[in-house]
């Protein structure tokens, strides 16, 4: 085939056909084009204020370097005005963590952002290491499934930050609505193909800074031009074999995926396009103000994949027993109602009336049984987690059943799950960095 | 084994995708000029080569699904998207450099 010049510069030769358009551009008019796209996506959705302070994700992964070096590029070539951090969870896994953790330190240097590890032993008192251990091998993932699924939150909650944006890309979304929509859960549907979802807190505390927003900046952007972004501006980033294994139904929606990719470029975005316009029809949804509004609403969640491995094992004892509990609590391991609220406001509960359930009206439609389509928009209460304080569906959250059952089995306990909030444990970024990264394919979502 | 007839070519594998091939990224190569039929070597008799000789690892269908490469693995002949060369039907020219990307590994 002759080579085709590029549709934008008319000069280059084009090496990008893009999925969305079957353009043909050149390297630098792509690398612009893709970037010019992603300031239009935050400026549409108005995602930041000026001034804001910005935790960014980061797993070391494509996902989120390719975020981080956009949001630097787009920070300063617009004058954004973000003070942009990286934030990176550990979940305490010796070894297997180092590569990736090593590439988020490069990236930090890289990119002049400072940079917190925040691990599971500070966040929950246990590494997964120390998990594995007590549960064995088997059943360990729904741990760091469940544990991951607050860090972010909590680890920005630590640092003052109120602001997390992670690297779900068109892929992941078309993916999750996909998902939902094979299930039958409109409702779910409807949160998670919004752009900015929010953590609410119980407390109407203005100066809480618990109430932590999240944003997807990318989740116009499709994961193949992301990697060739990452390829073509050369990104230093980690990649981790655990795709290759999440659990049944998640892989084969992703499968699906990448199969009408191959015969139809377009589909990713018409079904990202599509789970809008559904979510817009489900009450109580709000899509429908553009998500303007949407930090007044509170919002679980989004579902991110699990660690695959969690599903469908057998495990004996406890972790039998916990996986029932949590299958109860929740019947999906990627359901997710907890959400933190601030220290502050949990202290100021727990002197006013001891209420262990100073309930909350949350729109939201979780409670559906397995295999039972749910009809309409439930309208749940909320509460918060007794022990830790986080938004949840129960009494206890899922994190803290967790914890409970591994604290039983250690002699000494000496866990106390992050009340202090103010006690931010940032290790020194020094010289050399730190990092820390947790691949959002072993352990589920970034 | 080699003889005149072979094309030099380098391969590369990333994206998580070296795990399939030793964790080696790159390979220099000499593809045999003719495919099993006697036509000029292109890209998907390139995938069977590298399935058959160069990969390590036995999960086969974590590179080629139904005879081609699997879906979210992308590839760059030369750096350009083989959809802008003719995919897997592309001949393999002398030097050249041929990239496979996953994009399916975690971020
Ligand atoms: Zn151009
Ligand atoms: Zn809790």
């Amino acid at each position: 085939m002759a080579p085709s010049p590029c549709a934008l510069c008319h000069t280059n030769r084009a090496l990008i056909l893009r999925p969305k358009d079957h353009s043909k551009l050149c390297k630098t008019c792509f690398i612009s084009v893709f970037e010019t796209e992603i300031h239009h996506t935050i400026t549409m959705n108005a995602l930041f204020k000026r001034g804001e302070k910005i935790a960014i994700g980061a797993s070391g992964g494509k996902d989120s370097t390719v975020l981080a070096s956009v949001l630097k590029t787009l920070n300063e070539r617009y004058d954004y005005g973000l003070d942009l951090i990286l934030l990176s969870i550990d979940e305490g896994i010796k070894g297997y963590r180092d590569d990736s953790l090593e590439t988020v330190k490069r990236n930090a240097e890289q990119y002049g952002m400072d940079l917190t590890i925040l691990g599971y032993d500070e966040l929950y008192g246990w590494t997964m290491d120390q998990v594995v251990e007590q549960v064995g091998k088997k059943g360990n993932c729904t741990y760091c499934g469940v544990f991951r699924r607050q860090a972010l939150d909590r680890g920005a909650a630590r640092l003052g930050v109120k602001h997390v944006v992670t690297g779900h890309n068109a892929d992941d979304v078309a993916e999750t609505v996909l998902m939902n929509l094979l299930r039958g859960d409109l409702p779910r549907l409807s949160r998670t193909t919004s752009i900015i979802t929010s953590t609410p807190s119980a407390s109407s505390d203005p100066a809480s800074n618990t109430n932590i927003k999240r944003s997807k900046p990318l989740k116009y952007a499709y994961e193949k031009e992301i990697v060739l972004y990452a390829h073509h501006k050369h990104l230093d980033y980690f990649s981790t074999e655990c795709i290759y294994s999440p659990e049944a139904f998640r892989g084969s929606a992703r499968a699906l995926i990448k199969n009408l990719e191959r015969v139809r470029p377009s589909a990713i975005l018409d079904v990202v396009r599509s789970g809008e316009d559904m979510a817009k029809l489900v009450p109580g949804s709000d899509e429908g103000c553009g998500g303007a509004c949407s930090s007044n609403v509170p919002i679980a969640e989004e579902e991110e994949g699990g660690c695959g491995s969690a599903a469908g094992r057998t495990v004996g004892g406890d972790m039998e027993n916990m996986e029932k509990q949590l299958a109860q609590n929740d019947t999906a391991a990627d359901n997710d109602l907890e959400i933190e609220i601030t220290a502050k406001s949990l202290q100021k509960a727990k002197q006013h009336n001891r209420h262990d359930s100073a309930a909350v009206p949350l729109a939201n439609g979780k409670k559906t049984k397995k295999g039972v389509t749910p009809r309409k928009t439930n309208k749940q209460v909320m509460g918060q987690c007794k022990i830790c304080g986080y938004l949840s569906s129960q009494e206890v959250c899922k994190a803290c059943v967790l914890l409970e059952g591994l604290n039983k089995g250690r002699p000494k306990n000496k866990i106390e799950v992050g009340y202090e909030v103010q006690d931010v444990q940032q290790r020194d970024q020094g010289a050399d960095g730190v990092a820390d990264v947790m691949q959002r394919t072993s352990i589920g979502g970034d | 084994m080699s003889n005149e007839d072979d094309v030099p070519i380098t391969i590369e594998f990333s994206g998580g995708l070296e795990i399939l091939f030793g964790d080696q990224k790159k390979y220099s190569l000499l593809l045999p000029a003719k495919d099993e039929s006697g036509a000029p070597a292109n890209v998907a008799f390139l995938v069977r080569h590298l399935c058959d000789k160069v990969m390590k690892d036995p999960r086969k269908e974590l590179f080629v699904l139904d005879d081609t490469v699997r879906p979210g693995i992308l590839v760059l002949i030369n750096e350009a998207d083989w959809e802008l060369e003719g995919e897997d039907k592309y001949e393999v020219q002398k030097d050249d450099h041929i990239m496979f990307v996953s994009t399916l590994h975690g971020g």
